[in-house]
């Protein structure tokens, strides 16, 4: 091409474009990447130097896969996940991540994910809503198979009519997978969660694959302020030939979950080994929880619990709501905590019963319908606290909490006014006197 | 290195079962052996489940002697007859879920690339005309669009005989079975052509009844796609029991569905003739004038 034509092309002119960038041909593309240095996940989550930079979740996640030593990262679109995994390829791009392409649709995902773990690689996608529940298949064989990975879920509406607004109705599906479940509550977490997911899930005595949950669009969309280590080092990486389960390379004698034909039987035998197959399932998720305490600080973190009368329990977004309620009740004079929930599976039952066990009131603020977290926390407490439990208020179909809603039912809770948002049929203990069921259940 | 996982540790020989003794001595891992010296090694395929005269259980059989590594081979497959075979063989069987095989595959085949590099380690798909044509369709055809290296077969018996002989996409059109009271309505699912669509690099359609040919194009298949790309053989694996076929009568069937609609075709792309040609001494497709299309090489 002449200078001449050059100048001709307005694209080109310094004074009427963005100066086009410098080319380094010769540069590798990879030169980041291969620079990285191992650390181990001790130094990585408790020690190494971090800086705070202000990013979407999306971002974030692209920040902690970055620093995960991810082999394999396999991509379909679903808002409000997108970008996530389109980021994703970028890494793979620069080298970050090894292996990467766009699936046909969940279902492939799925499938070509547990493939990837089989083969003993470090395996990372994510997925929303009506992906989730379409990969639900092989995202619930996962466990089973004792495949360790991480997925990532940017929760949003599943029931028809379709649409892509935040909701968290898909965690309720998640939870009884036997996979390891965390919860996000912001840009942070989601950075945090992720790197420790990888580690979690490859400890021998779990084995077992990690999701980590957020609500789509307030933390994959919006900034927060997320402090990360540097980018220029990384996790170890997966170690297959240590692995409690063989991998599928051929070069270790196989798992044999389907040689042994008396699985597929109908007799007492097929009923035992699967039985013991599923205990052994969430054996392994309890056995997640000093792994949880460790890399992550804990299953939850709790504020101003001790003396408080009102305790608000939440997880995801739903927290951060409820950090703001709760400044305004303490405004109001009210002795009032938060206990953000971090992992779901497993569950802190311990933990609750432990800091519920002098609170008057619980509320369960919740982006979802059907109260999944109201229902586990009564599980958890009951029998180890009088509180009366408020599950709600909710929201959902894409609806966002005003703090209002939480802090009308912190009062009306605690004064026994009758609640405007959340129905007589959603709150526990309200009207009973719980002198009278102790009378009654020593009476009999 | 991996030879090593079918051998005994030391002092440990005494006490292992025979048949497992018989496997190491007399295996065919890390060795050639071919369907002609059956009876002479001990087969990776022998106790099953099947059902008496299955001619897609011969079929396994054949296909775990043509593995050109077996000793390197995985096999992926879902639910189906064939499993119930596939899952006995002393080579690793991915069991999955319904109709996930190639993408299992796809991961699969892809993470043992990345730990393995250029050391080959055969991905190998077998599952049922269901499970490849209907469930597992959309996960098939794409694995091919994207021209995975990893070979599919699909076990074609024309009907869903594990779940006790319901209609598939792959069954001839007027059939009668069960969800299909009044014959089926349309054609058996074409899909060769699909494969070829899709870019496959080999295509062949074979009957059990002919095993040096099962052989040799297993062997091929699995080559191919070491390096080149998809591969996709069909094969017409009887169902003795939906069908009604007398167990003596199973390779009779076989001849006559060949001559009918299963006639043998094979199809190389130039890249895989190449590489065949340059790799692996496969003189037939050296390039050569007037060389016959479908050749079948003498060689096993």
């Amino acid at each position: 091409m002449s200078e001449t034509e050059v100048k001709a092309n307005p694209q080109s002119e310094p004074s009427t474009s963005v100066a086009a960038p410098k080319v380094e041909s010769r540069r590798d593309p990879h030169a980041d990447a291969k620079k990285q240095r191992i650390v181990t996940p001790e130094y990585m989550f408790q020690e190494a130097p971090r800086t705070k930079e202000f990013i979407t979740g999306s971002e974030a996640a692209k920040e902690a896969i970055r620093r995960s030593n991810v082999d394999l990262a396999i991509a379909y679109p679903i808002t409000p996940q997108s970008e996530t995994m389109q980021l994703v390829g970028v890494l793979y791009g620069e080298g970050y991540v090894k292996e990467y392409y766009r699936g046909e649709e969940e279902v492939g995902v799925m499938a070509a994910i547990a493939g990837g773990s089989r083969a003993g690689v470090r395996c990372f996608t994510a997925t929303a809503g009506p992906g989730t529940l379409r990969g639900l298949e092989g995202i619930a064989s996962w466990p089973g198979h004792r495949l360790p990975a991480v997925a990532m879920f940017t929760c949003r509406v599943v029931n028809a009519p379709l649409a892509i607004q935040p909701d968290n109705i898909e965690v309720a599906y998640l939870l009884n997978c036997g996979m390891i479940v965390f919860h996000a509550e912001n840009q942070q977490d989601m950075f945090d969660f992720l790197m420790a997911g990888f580690i979690i899930s490859e400890k021998n005595d779990v084995t077992l694959p990690v999701g980590v949950c957020c609500d789509g669009f307030f933390v994959t969309h919006a900034r927060g302020y997320v402090r990360m280590q540097d980018r220029a080092i990384k996790l170890p990486p997966r170690d297959a030939w240590r692995g409690a389960v063989p991998v599928l390379d051929a070069e270790n004698p196989p798992a044999r979950l389907s040689r042994d034909a008396p699985v597929q039987k109908s007799n007492f035998m097929a009923y035992n080994i699967h039985a013991v197959w599923q205990q052994e399932v969430w054996a392994a998720v309890e056995r997640s929880r000093k792994y949880i305490n460790q890399y992550m600080g804990g299953m939850l973190t709790a504020e101003n619990v001790d003396d408080a009368e009102a305790v608000i329990i939440a997880s995801g977004s739903a927290a951060a709501q409820s950090r703001e309620a709760v400044r305004i009740c303490k405004e109001k004079g009210i002795k009032i905590g938060l206990i953000k929930i971090r992992s779901l599976r497993p569950f802190p039952t311990e933990e609750l019963r432990k800091l519920c066990g002098k609170a008057k009131l619980i509320v369960v603020p919740e982006f979802n319908y059907v109260g999944w977290l109201a229902k586990e926390v009564a599980t958890a407490i009951y029998g180890y606290s009088h509180a009366k439990i408020i599950g709600g208020p909710r929201v959902y179909g894409g609806q966002s909490m005003p703090v209002e809603l939480i802090v009308d039912e912190v009062e009306s809770g605690l004064t026994g006014k009758k609640s405007t948002n959340v129905p007589m049929s959603s709150i526990l203990g309200g009207a009973v006197n719980q002198d009278d069921v102790a009378h009654f259940m020593r009476s009999i | 290195m991996s030879l090593d996982y079918v051998k005994f540790a030391n002092g440990f020989e005494k006490f292992m079962p025979k048949e497992y003794r018989d496997m190491v001595e007399h295996g065919p891992f890390g060795k050639k052996v071919s369907v002609s010296q059956m009876g002479s090694f001990k087969e990776i395929l022998e106790e099953h489940p099947m059902c008496a005269g299955c001619a897609m259980t011969l079929f396994i059989r054949l296909a775990m002697i043509a593995v050109p590594n077996p000793e390197d081979t995985i096999m992926v497959g879902t639910a189906g007859c064939g499993r119930l075979a596939i899952s006995q063989a002393a080579i690793p069987f991915v069991y999955g879920n319904y109709g996930d095989q190639n993408g299992v595959a796809s991961g699969l085949s892809r993470g043992l690339r990345l730990r393995f590099g250029d050391k080959p380690k055969d991905v190998v798909v077998m599952a049922g005309d269901g499970g490849t044509a209907d469930i597992g369709f959309q996960q098939v055809l794409h694995s091919w669009f994207r021209k995975e290296r990893f070979t599919t077969i699909m076990l074609d018996n024309e009907v869903y005989g594990n779940t006790g002989g319901q209609e598939s996409g792959m069954t001839t059109r007027g059939a009668v079975l069960k969800m299909a009271p009044l014959g089926k309505k349309f054609e058996k699912m074409d899909m060769l052509q699909m494969a070829k669509v899709a870019g496959c690099a080999y295509v062949a359609t074979v009957v059990p009844n002919n095993p040096r040919r099962v052989e040799s194009v297993i062997k091929k298949a699995v080559l191919i796609a070491r390096e080149v790309g998809s591969t996709y053989i069909q094969a017409y694996t009887s169902c003795n029991i939906e069908y009604a076929i007398p167990t003596d009568k199973v390779m009779e069937d076989a001849k006559t569905v060949e001559n009918d609609r299963y006639q043998f075709s094979e199809y190389v792309s130039d890249e895989a003739k190449q590489y065949l040609a340059e790799r692996y001494g496969y003189k037939e497709f050296l390039p050569k004038p007037a060389a016959p299309a479908g050749a079948i090489p003498n060689k096993a």
